[in-house]
């Protein structure tokens, strides 16, 4: 097992927004989360980097419970986020962009790294002496997920990263998150509002609602559910 | 309240005139007991006496003023921003990182040139050599506001502790300006993480309110602990440095040697002003190379990241922590070294000079240079030593003058003088020595 939250609790001072979440990763996986706007994803996802930090429960990663690091700890055990809103540096170039991803990583692996970020990504290649801030939308997101990948990370969280992007992008995205998958091994868990693509290239899924899980099924499973249609896919389920 | 919010809004006429109306008006309520109301001496009492002709001046005055700053800031805006989509158009022209690079170089040649052109002005040279203090105290504080981006009020607080800490090691100890001088830094230094391990958690203007409390609190340790500072009244008889043991006094020591004998030249006090100018500059220099190496190691660069956005920076896994306690260390001891040259040159400190207006002027430094950029703190600091100079003959406006030209640096270029930031790389012809030297910066 990769990763397991088991009875996670969190908190914003007095705000409840976890209430007991249960949620596995295994090895290989692409396990997705689905669930409307404030339902708490983005929170799960935080709170497996201790931003905030579970108030009960625990978070077992890799055979080591990484309930209580600090943000950075996690960060370092092989865990890499592409945050909501991407959070790229935007007055540095995408080259440095780059550098910082890797700055915890074994200098070793540099080139075999940046080599493959160049290759899922021939554009951030052409525009590497570019300040990110003046990258498109669908660039910047593409550079979110090549400085996450810089890390040579065990696991990669991607928090919405079709969010607000053009439809050819949003494709673009979904291709990616398979084919690190697939190609390269990487588990990934992600979160998505985009439910119907989300469910097509995850293995398993989870429906998030109001800080508790749901449903959970294989991403077939969910698809087809009466439940998740009418919520997620009827109406919302375009692109 | 309309919904609807247009990227540029045209200002009307009527607006224009309605907003100088209450500046205006402003000014006249703050007016009357300011200008309106003055006292004189009627034989012994004092009188009250009423100057409304002054006070109408004054209020039409602002009124104008603010029509006419409120205009330039609309045309110069315009003007921004057709130049940037002219630039979108056309990437013609010579990089600004060229431009800037010249101009290092320009500067470095005067200012290596200027005790030579000037050797019997001492004025000049010493004006100079305050220019670089400055210079060196604004490359320190925008490791800490420019690249981390950690806004920092209290930076005199290092400079004090760095030019105490020489000048009570030199008096109390005997000691010499250049072994004083790694202990100077590392003691800024070390109150630079002092200040920065409490005030972690907090950011923009707490850290500001903070930092600010802290520079406070120094000067007034130094006034009041009267056995350790000798309080309000300095200290002094600081010695001055010396050249490989060469004093740059008029007459030796016994069987020691001087400067001017040593060369066999005539004795002239301006040798030592311009040793002073030459050892700040040699300072400054290397504090600059310091920086720029820096900046492009890891650590320069996890700075700028921090600044960018912390919380990414943690998810990348950096330990924000360390990172902004060695940007308060690393600028704190900058800071120091500054102090420490400070007190050799001027043989006299007292808790007078490190006030909250020292922090001020090298904030504007940093932030009229446009944040982090090295050759912009050059221009400020230069702008900001030579316009109360030049304002002498201004004599009581000459702060006036120093806060219109800041008004209008800061409506001409909003994010300072050279706001345009180099990247740490820059991609070579053929695109190889990137990754020569992102190896290099690995390691
Ligand atoms: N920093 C915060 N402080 C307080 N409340 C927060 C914060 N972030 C999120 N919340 C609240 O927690 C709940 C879950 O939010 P979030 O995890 O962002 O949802 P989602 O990502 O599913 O849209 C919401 O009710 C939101 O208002
Ligand atoms: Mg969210």
């Amino acid at each position: 097992m990769m990763l397991t939250m088991e009875g996670v609790h969190a908190h914003y001072g007095h705000i409840h927004a976890l209430h007991g979440i249960d949620v596995e990763v295994q090895v290989g996986e692409i396990v997705t989360l689905i669930g409307a706007n404030g339902a708490g994803k983005s929170t799960l996802m935080m709170s497996l980097f201790g931003r905030p930090q579970a108030s009960a429960g625990r978070i077992v990663f890799d055979g080591e419970d990484i309930t209580h690091l600090s943000t950075h700890d996690i960060a370092r055990r092989g865990i890499a986020l592409v945050p909501e809103g991407r959070r790229i540096f935007p007055r540095m170039t995408v080259l440095e962009n780059l550098q910082i991803g890797a700055a915890q990583a074994d200098p070793a692996n540099y080139e075999a790294d940046i080599a493959r970020v160049y290759s899922m990504f021939p554009i951030l290649q052409e525009r590497l002496s570019q300040r990110a801030g003046t990258l498109s939308g669908g660039e910047q997101q593409m550079l979110a997920i090549g400085r996450a990948l810089m890390s040579r990370p065990k696991l990669l969280l991607l928090d919405e990263p079709s969010l607000g992007l053009a439809p050819i992008y949003i494709r673009r995205i979904f291709q990616i998150v398979r084919e690190l998958n697939q190609d390269h091994g990487m588990t990934i868990l992600l979160v998505e509002q985009n439910a119907n693509q989300a469910l097509k290239v995850a293995h398993r899924a989870y429906v998030l609602q109001h800080g508790e899980i749901t449903l959970s099924g294989t991403g077939a499973e969910l698809l087809a559910s009466p439940e998740v249609r009418a919520a997620y896919l009827e109406g919302g389920g375009h692109a | 309240m309309s919904t609807v919010v247009f990227a540029r809004h045209q200002v009307t006429a009527t607006e224009r005139f309605r907003d100088a109306g209450w500046v205006a008006f402003v000014a006249l309520i703050l007016g009357i007991p300011l200008i309106g109301l003055t006292t004189v001496d009627g034989g012994g009492a004092l009188e009250v006496e009423t100057r409304f002709g002054v006070l109408a001046i004054f209020v039409v005055v602002s009124f104008v003023g603010r029509l006419g700053l409120r205009w330039l800031i609309d045309t110069m805006g315009a003007r921004k921003l057709e130049r940037l989509r002219d630039d979108s158009n056309k990437s013609a022209g010579i990089s600004p990182v060229k431009v800037v690079n010249i101009l290092g170089w320009i500067a470095l040649g005067a200012s290596i040139a200027l005790p030579i052109m000037y050797s019997d002005n001492r004025y000049v040279v010493d004006t100079a050599t305050t220019v670089l203090i400055y210079v060196m105290l604004g490359w320190g504080l925008n490791v800490v506001v420019g690249l981390a981006g950690l806004l920092d009020l209290g930076y005199v607080a290092f400079y004090a502790v760095g030019a105490y800490s020489y000048a009570l090691l030199s008096t109390q100890y005997g000691w010499g300006f250049w072994e004083a001088l790694p202990v100077s830094g590392g003691l800024a230094a070390t109150f630079g993480i002092l200040l920065g391990y409490p005030i972690l958690r907090l950011r923009g203007d707490y850290l500001a309110i903070v930092t600010l409390g802290f520079g406070e609190i120094i000067r007034i340790i130094l006034v009041n602990w009267t056995e350790f500072s000798n309080g309000p009244n300095g200290i002094s008889s600081i010695p001055r440095p010396s050249l490989f043991g060469l004093d740059f006094t008029r007459s030796p020591a016994e069987g020691e040697q001087t400067f001017a004998s040593f060369f066999g030249i005539e004795y002239s006090p301006m040798h030592r002003l311009i040793f002073l100018y030459y050892l700040i500059l040699v300072l400054a220099l290397l504090t600059h190379a310091f920086v720029s190496r820096l900046r492009k190691l890891p650590i320069g660069r996890a700075w700028e990241a921090l600044r960018e956005d912390e919380i990414a920076c943690q998810a990348m896994g950096m330990n924000t922590t360390n990172i902004k306690l060695s940007a308060f260390a690393i600028g704190a001891m900058l800071g120091g070294f500054a102090g420490m040259f400070f007190a050799a040159r001027q043989g006299f400190i007292s808790p007078e000079s490190f006030t909250f207006t020292e922090s001020a002027i090298i904030l504007a430094i940093v932030v009229l240079g446009g944040m982090g950029s090295q050759m912009g703190v050059v221009l400020a600091a230069t702008l900001l030593v030579l316009i109360p100079e030049f304002g002498r003959n201004f004599s009581e406006y000459r702060m006036l003058l120093f806060g219109a030209a800041m008004v209008l640096i800061m409506v001409w270029k909003p994010s300072g003088l050279l706001s345009h930031r180099e990247p740490t790389l820059r991609l070579s012809r053929g695109g190889a020595a990137i990754n020569d030297a992102v190896k290099e910066a690995a390691q």
